[in-house]
C-alpha cells in the first residue's frame, strides 16, 4: 500500500512544526514541557536503550516507539476512490463505496447495534451488516435530508440530528426555500428500528438551535426512559418558524436559546411522547483561566503592575492586573459616596483596594452581561458509570455531574488559549482522564501543514484529580499533510486494550491515527491509516469522519468514499494477546459520544497481554517473564483440575512477588487476572 | 480510467441527474438492498459523484453569493488588522491572537474563492491594504481613520484598540450570517451552510476570548 516513489518527495519531519509559534506562547508556562510529547515519538531517554535486557528496572521503561521514516503519508498521490495510501500496524479490511443514493453527499457519524453498523448521510442514513468485515452488506438506504445526520441507537430507537436549513419534517428532498417555514426540520428525529431494514418515522422534536450533535444518556436508575443531551451550535431559528425561540442575550430574555443545551426525554416504549424536559444553563457564571496557568513572565508583568500602584483582581482563581476601564467606574463610585468630587484620593485607592473582591463579585454577577461563558456546547460526551460527562462548549471544556439526568451541573471548566474551538471529550476507561479535542476551524480548513502548530486543532489531555481538570500535553497527528486535504482533530473512540489507555482517532483527510495516552504526559502514535487528497487540484471535502472500535475492528466513516474497516496488526508496540484480549470486549450497542465502560473477561489473552506489558517495560525479570508465559502456555494446554491448580498456583506467586517488581500494580492486575482463568 | 472518459460518463450523467433534480432517491423511504451497496464500478461511482458535486454548482443562491463575496472583504480587513501587530509592540498573547486570525481567515478566504469561481463567479482577490471601498458599509468594519488609529498604535494601546476593533468586526460577521440566514432560498448549499455556521461559531467564541483579554489588560496609567 506504501508507494516509496511517492517517498522521495517526502519533506523531512522538522521540529520547526511544532516550535514556529512556540515563541508567542511565552505566556502559557505549561507548553514547554508538552511540545516534545506530541512531535516526538521516542518517549524515552537515549540512555535508557543501552540498558541491560535482563534486570528488572526500577520503574518501567516508558513506551518507546520507532514510526516508520521517512513518513510514508508524506506525499501520497491523489484520488477519489483510487488515492495512494499509507499504513502502520493496521490492516485494511475492507473499503466500501457508499449506495448510490449518498454519492457525493456527505457521510457523517456512525453508531452501532448488533452487527449493524449506521451510517448518518446528508441525504439520510445508510446502515451497514458488518458481521463480515471483509465485506460489508448494505441493509437499508433511508433517504432523508438533513445535515449533519449524527445518528445513535438506543434499543429499538434510533435518533438523527437535523441542522442544515434544507432540512424537511416530511424527508422531502425538495429543501425548505422559505427562511420561515412549518416544514423546515431542526432537531432530533425519533425512528423505530424493530425492523432495522425499514425504519419508521416516529416523530421528532424540534429545537431552537437545530442539533448539531446530539448524546444518549442512558441513566443507570432510569431504565424506562432514555435522554438526549442536543448540542445546537447553529443561529437561533426565528420565533415564527418555531414559538418561543429567542436569540436574544438571557439578560433581556430569560427563555433565550443562547448558553443552554437542550436535554429531550424519550420513554422507551412510548418514544411519540419524546419532549424537551430541561434546558440547563451550565455555563452560568463561568469564569475560566485563560491559560493553563501564569507563567513566569506574567507574574513577572503582575508583580511590576502591582509595585507601580496598579490594582490587581482575581480572575478564575488567579491573579489579574485589572484596567482603568474596570476599576474608574468603581473609584468614581467611592468618591461619591463620600459626597466628594473630581479625582479619586489615596484613601479612595486604599478603600477600593480592600473592597475589590466585593466590587469584582457584583461584576460578575450572572445576568448583568458580563462574561457569561460560552453561548453553546459542539458535543458532549457522557460516561453514566462514572457518573461524569465531558462537555466541549465553545472556547470551554466542562466536567459534568449527570447522577440527575435533567439537570447536569458544571463541576469543573477549562479554557486554553490554544483551542479555538472545543469539538469533543473521550473519557480513559478509569475515568481519571479526559481528552478534548479542538476542530479548529471547524473541519472544512488544511490545519495539519507544516506551519500549523502542533498545538493547534489537536487534542488536550487533562487528569481528573478531585474533580478538577488539570492539563497534562497536546496530541496531534503528526505527519504533515498537503493544503488540499481538510485536517483537523475529529471523532474517535477508545481502543478495549487491557492496562492501556488507546485512542482511534479520525482526523479527516489526514487520516486515522492510534495513540496511546498511558502516560498523559506524553501521548505517542502507534499506528495509522492515510490517503492521498480526494482531488489534486482543488481542496475537496473527505477524510474520515469518525473512526470506532467496535466488537473487534476499527470502523471509518469516510466522508466521501463510503465505509472503512480496519484492524490492527501485532508490532513491538501492540502485542497479538493485546489485540485479542481488546477483541474479547463485546457490546451489544455503541454511540461513542454515550461512553460504555469495558470491562474484560478472563481469557489467557488477557494474562497474556498484562506479561506483554510488563515485559515491553521491563518491569520483571526476563527469565521469569518466560517462566510465567511457560506456566500460562501449560495451563492453557491443560484442562480441568490440572488447569485450576496451575493457574491458582501461579496467581499466588504473582500476587507475593509483585512488591518486588518495578509494577506492582500491574503485577496484581496479571495476578487477579490468572486467578479469574482458574474459575475462582 | 482515464480523465477524458470520465468527463464523458459525466457529461452525460449531469444531463440525467438534473432530470432527476440529483436529489439521490425520493425523501422518508426506505429502500432495502441486500448486499452490495452499488453494482457500479468505481468508475462510474466517481462519474456520479463528479455529476452530483457539479449539479450542486448549478443551484445557486445570488444572497449566498453576496455573502461569500463580501466576506472575502470582511475577512481580508481583518488580515490587515492582524498584520499591524507584528510592528506595534503587541503582547504575546495578542500576537498568538492575530497568528491564529490570519491562519484562520486567510484558509477561509482561499475556500470562499474556491466556492465562487466553481460557481463561475468573479472571485474577489485581497488588496492588502484593508480599505475596500465597495465593503466599509458592512457590519464590523472598521472606518479609514479606524485603521489608521490602530497602525499607529503601540504596545498595550494596540493590545486595546485591537481588541476593541476585532471584537467589532468579529460581531459584524456574526451579524452577517443571521442577516444571510433570514433571506428566503440562502445557505442551503451545504458548503455555504457549513462555512457560515463555523465562522458563526468559531467568532463567537473568540469575541468571548478577546472579551476576557480586554478585561486583563493592565491598566495603561497604573497611578492610583
Amino acid at each position: 500500500m506504501i508507494s516509496i516513489a511517492r517517498l522521495l518527495s517526502s519533506l523531512p519531519r522538522t521540529p520547526a512544526r511544532s516550535t514556529s509559534l512556540f515563541t508567542f506562547a511565552a505566556g502559557l508556562v505549561t507548553l514547554a514541557g508538552c511540545a516534545g510529547g506530541s512531535a516526538t515519538s521516542a518517549v524515552s531517554s537515549p540512555r535508557e536503550t543501552a540498558t541491560t535486557a535482563v534486570a528488572p528496572r526500577m520503574t518501567p521503561l516508558p513506551l518507546r516507539v520507532t514510526p516508520p521514516s521517512p513518513d510514508p503519508r508524506v506525499g501520497l498521490g491523489a484520488g477519489l476512490f483510487d488515492a495512494e495510501e499509507a499504513t502502520w500496524n493496521l490492516r485494511v479490511v475492507s473499503s466500501t463505496p457508499p449506495a448510490e443514493a449518498f454519492v457525493g453527499f456527505t457521510n457523517s457519524d456512525l453508531a452501532f447495534t448488533g452487527e449493524y453498523a449506521i451510517q448518518g448521510n446528508y441525504n439520510g442514513i445508510q446502515v451497514w451488516n458488518i458481521e463480515n468485515p471483509n465485506g460489508p452488506a448494505s441493509v437499508t438506504t433511508y433517504v432523508c435530508p438533513a445535515s449533519q445526520s449524527d445518528v445513535s441507537v438506543y434499543k429499538h430507537l434510533m435518533f438523527v440530528s437535523g441542522e442544515g436549513l434544507g432540512g424537511r419534517v416530511d424527508c422531502g428532498t425538495e429543501g425548505v426555500p422559505d427562511a420561515v417555514s412549518q416544514d423546515r426540520l431542526r432537531g432530533i428525529r425519533i425512528f423505530d428500528i424493530t425492523d432495522i431494514r425499514s425504519p419508521r418515522y416516529i416523530t421528532n422534536v424540534q429545537t431552537c438551535r437545530g442539533s448539531h450533535t446530539h448524546t444518549v444518556l442512558e441513566a443507570p436508575n432510569d431504565p424506562d426512559n432514555v435522554y438526549i443531551y442536543v448540542s445546537g451550535s447553529s443561529s437561533v431559528r426565528p420565533s415564527e418558524e418555531l414559538a418561543g425561540c429567542s436569540g436574544a442575550l438571557p439578560s433581556e430574555d430569560p427563555n433565550s436559546a443562547l448558553f443552554r443545551i437542550e436535554v429531550i426525554r424519550v420513554p422507551v416504549d412510548n418514544p411519540a411522547a419524546a419532549e424537551i424536559v430541561s434546558s440547563p444553563r451550565i455555563f452560568e457564571e463561568l469564569l475560566a483561566p485563560e491559560t493553563h496557568g501564569l507563567s513566569v513572565a506574567d507574574l513577572a508583568q503582575i508583580e511590576a503592575a502591582r509595585e507601580s500602584g496598579a490594582f490587581i483582581g482575581m480572575r478564575g482563581g488567579q491573579e489579574s492586573v485589572l484596567s482603568d476601564r474596570q476599576t474608574g467606574p468603581w473609584l468614581e463610585e467611592i468618591v461619591a459616596a463620600r459626597g466628594g468630587r473630581g479625582a479619586a484620593t489615596a484613601a479612595d485607592s486604599a478603600s477600593l483596594r480592600e473592597r475589590l473582591p466585593e466590587f469584582q463579585a457584583r461584576r460578575q454577577r450572572p445576568g448583568t452581561g458580563g462574561n457569561r461563558g460560552p453561548s453553546q456546547c459542539h458535543d458532549i460526551t457522557v460516561y453514566p458509570e462514572i457518573g461524569f460527562a465531558g462537555g466541549a462548549c465553545g472556547g470551554y471544556g466542562l466536567l459534568l455531574d449527570i447522577s440527575d439526568p435533567t439537570n447536569p451541573v458544571r463541576l469543573e471548566a477549562a479554557a486554553d488559549s490554544n483551542f479555538a474551538y472545543w469539538h469533543s471529550a473521550t473519557f480513559n476507561n478509569d475515568g481519571t482522564k479526559v481528552l478534548f479535542t479542538d476542530e479548529w476551524g471547524g473541519g472544512g480548513g488544511p490545519k495539519c501543514r507544516v506551519g500549523d502548530p502542533m498545538e493547534w486543532g489537536a487534542n488536550a489531555i487533562f487528569t481528573i484529580e478531585d474533580g478538577k481538570l488539570v492539563f497534562q500535553s497536546y496530541y496531534k497527528m503528526p505527519a504533515p499533510q498537503t493544503s488540499l486535504e481538510n485536517c483537523v482533530a475529529h471523532n474517535g473512540s477508545l481502543i478495549p486494550v487491557p492496562g492501556r489507555d488507546i485512542m482511534a482517532q479520525s482526523w479527516y483527510q489526514g487520516g486515522v491515527s492510534v495513540f496511546d495516552w498511558t502516560d498523559a504526559k506524553n501521548p505517542v502514535e502507534i499506528a495509522f491509516h492515510d490517503r492521498g487528497p480526494t482531488d489534486a487540484t482543488r481542496q475537496g471535502a473527505g477524510g474520515t469522519w469518525s473512526v470506532y472500535w467496535y466488537n473487534g475492528v476499527l470502523v471509518s466513516s469516510e466522508i466521501a468514499r463510503g465505509l472503512d474497516i480496519f484492524e490492527l496488526t501485532a508490532s513491538d508496540v501492540m502485542s497479538q494477546n493485546e489485540i485479542d484480549a481488546a477483541k474479547s470486549v463485546r457490546l451489544d450497542h455503541l454511540n461513542a459520544q454515550g461512553q460504555p465502560r469495558f470491562v474484560w473477561p478472563y481469557t489467557f489473552a488477557l494474562a497474556g497481554a498484562y506479561v506483554d506489558q510488563l515485559d515491553r517495560s521491563r518491569s520483571m525479570a526476563s527469565s521469569r517473564i518466560a517462566e510465567v508465559r511457560g506456566t500460562l502456555a501449560a495451563a492453557e494446554r491443560a484442562s480441568g483440575a490440572a488447569r485450576r491448580t496451575a493457574l491458582r498456583s501461579l496467581a499466588g506467586e504473582l500476587e507475593r512477588e509483585a512488591g518486588r517488581t518495578a509494577d506492582a500494580s500491574k503485577v496484581r492486575t496479571l495476578a487477579e487476572a490468572v486467578r479469574g482463568l482458574a474459575g475462582s | 480510467m482515464k480523465v477524458t472518459e470520465i468527463h464523458l460518463r459525466h457529461a452525460v450523467l449531469v444531463g440525467a441527474l438534473l432530470l432527476l433534480q440529483a436529489c439521490g432517491g425520493t425523501g422518508g423511504t426506505a429502500a432495502q438492498s441486500p448486499g452490495a451497496a452499488t453494482t457500479m464500478s468505481m468508475a462510474e461511482l466517481e462519474a456520479l459523484y463528479r455529476a452530483r458535486q457539479d449539479s450542486v454548482l448549478m443551484r445557486v443562491s445570488e444572497a449566498d453569493v453576496r455573502f461569500m463575496t463580501g466576506m472575502i472583504g470582511h475577512h481580508a480587513q481583518a488580515l490587515v488588522m492582524s498584520g499591524f501587530a507584528s510592528a506595534s509592540g503587541a503582547g504575546s498573547q495578542i500576537r498568538i491572537l492575530t497568528s491564529r486570525i490570519i491562519n484562520a481567515q486567510t484558509d477561509e478566504i482561499a475556500y470562499m474563492q474556491q466556492w465562487l469561481s466553481e460557481r463561475g463567479r468573479p472571485a474577489p482577490e485581497v488588496d492588502g491594504t484593508g480599505h475596500m471601498a465597495q465593503h466599509m458599509q458592512m457590519p464590523g468594519m472598521l472606518s479609514s481613520q479606524q485603521l489608521e488609529r490602530l497602525e499607529n498604535a503601540r504596545g498595550v494601546e494596540f493590545d486595546r484598540l485591537f481588541l476593541t476593533y476585532m471584537i467589532q468586526h468579529h460581531e459584524g460577521a456574526v451579524t452577517m450570517v443571521h442577516e444571510l440566514f433570514a433571506i428566503d432560498g440562502a445557505a442551503l448549499d451545504d458548503l455555504a451552510f457549513k462555512l457560515a455556521s463555523d465562522i458563526q461559531v468559531d467568532q463567537i467564541t473568540e469575541v468571548a476570548r478577546m472579551q476576557s483579554m480586554l478585561d486583563a489588560l493592565p491598566a495603561s496609567e497604573p497611578n492610583h
